[in-house]
């Protein structure tokens, strides 16, 4: 048998006997993941990836990066997002595809001719095995991502005060990438509360740097362009010296040291606001 | 740029400015060892808001580097001193960028000259081309 002849003959092989060796590998799988996933599902899974695994034979021989494999791929990514989202450990995404081996394997009677048709199909699926394992990886690292995203989110809540008065209480290491999500979304309930006064409290800051002050000084001029007034509460003694010693300046923002004087401020200078019912114009 | 840090061999760590989670990292690594070495509250906000300005500008203008950092004694006192270090474009003219507001970028041009205020001891070397050192130290009072 030539290298040509290879990927035709394990056509024949694994479409001769695939019914059985597909029940073969569903089991050897089912095995490892110990009923954490549904037998229907994994059957259906796994006798799809046969079948376009040999559907990829039969079109581009071992190129597993060919387009023939394209279907392949798609069920393997799918395999292992599905795999990864529920929690199912790297070891246990790759075996649904590794276990493969040990099922289309050669046997006492096989040709010699075959047996090597077997080894080249083994390092295919081990190619398949280490394409599996790259979409997992990916997708673990998207997930975590995304949570940290949504964690950047909870952690830095814009609350009503007050009719007119919305406050957000920085906690934490500010970040960038946080003060900045922290300043759109107190412009944005500025104009979704209707207020005019926003407090900006830091008293959980533990450090201020000029990048951080930044962000702080465009957000005060952007509510302004809105028509709002910024105060910045919770200036402990140590960030203060800290922020004289780096030489910003805040010019005429109203600071206060604590989120309680900082909402009496704002109450006295949103009065007429605060009378008129209904908000304002 | 090499042998200019006066962090002792014996007890630094090095972390890598490659992005803004490992500015943060470097921050909270400073006042790790600020605290460590029992800095007063006002000096450890000021010398971890110094590394802050220094491990950003790594990261901005010097393209990325390393920081490297550690306690160090000297006539019976104790400090921390923090290295930064990039193999960037280097700062063509010191004074100028040591200039209360000038920057080459789009921030408030205060890190550097602020950093130098909010240290004990500041030492820049700079190469154009070659890249940058900037060393701080806070002593414990
Ligand atoms: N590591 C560095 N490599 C090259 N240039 C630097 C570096 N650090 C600072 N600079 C230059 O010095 C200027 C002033 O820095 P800084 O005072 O921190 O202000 P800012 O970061 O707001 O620009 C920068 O704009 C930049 O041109
Ligand atoms: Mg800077």
């Amino acid at each position: 048998m030539t290298e040509q002849d290879i990927p035709a003959r394990l056509v024949e092989l694994l479409t001769a006997e695939q019914e059985s060796l597909g029940a073969a590998w569903v089991e050897a799988v089912s095995r490892t993941l110990r009923g954490r996933i549904s037998l229907a599902e994994l059957d259906r899974e796994l006798r799809e990836l046969y079948a376009a695994l040999v559907e990829g034979l039969r079109g581009g021989g071992l190129d597993w990066r060919g387009d023939a494999f394209g279907e392949v791929r798609a069920l393997l990514a799918e395999l292992s997002r599905t795999r990864a989202r529920q929690g199912f450990t790297p070891t246990e995404t790759a075996t649904s595809v590794l276990a493969g081996k040990d099922v289309l394997a050669p046997s006492e009677d096989t040709s010699a001719g075959d047996v090597r048709a077997y080894l080249h199909l083994s390092k295919l699926i081990d190619a398949l095995g280490l394409f599996t394992l790259e979409v997992y990886a990916k997708t673990r690292e998207e997930i975590i991502s995304a949570q940290a995203e949504q964690l950047m989110e909870l952690s830095t809540p814009v609350v009503k005060l007050w009719e007119g008065v919305v406050a957000v209480p920085l906690v934490g290491t500010l970040d960038s990438a946080r003060t900045q999500v922290v300043m759109e979304k107190l412009l944005q309930a500025l104009v979704d509360t209707g207020s005019d006064q926003a407090i900006i409290d830091i008293t959980g800051v533990p450090a201020v740097d000029t990048e951080v002050a930044q962000h702080l000084l465009k957000t005060v001029v952007a509510a302004r362009l809105m028509g709002a007034e910024c105060i910045i509460s919770g200036i402990r003694p140590q960030i203060a010296q800290t922020i004289v010693a780096l030489g910003i300046q805040f010019g005429d923002i109203v600071t206060k040291s604590s989120l309680a004087d900082a909402l009496k401020h704002a109450l006295r200078r949103g009065d007429a606001a605060v009378v008129r019912p209904g908000g304002r114009a | 740029m090499s042998g200019l840090a006066p962090v002792p061999d014996a007890e630094h760590e090095s972390v890598p400015i490659g992005s803004n989670d490992d500015v943060v990292r470097a921050r909270q690594l400073v006042r790790a060892l600020a605290q460590q070495c029992k800095l007063s509250l006002v000096d450890q906000t000021k010398l971890v808001t110094a590394a802050s300005e220094l491990a950003r500008n790594t990261l901005v203008y010097g393209g990325g580097g390393v920081m490297r950092v550690g306690l160090v004694r000297r006539d019976g006192r104790v400090g921390v001193t923090a290295v930064f270090e990039d193999s960037g474009p280097g700062i063509p003219d010191v004074d100028q960028a040591l200039t209360d507001g000038w920057t080459s970028g789009g921030g408030l041009g205060l890190g550097l000259s602020g950093a130098r205020r909010l240290v004990d001891d500041f030492t820049l070397q700079t190469e154009v081309g070659g890249g940058t050192q900037v060393a701080v130290t806070k002593w414990a009072r």
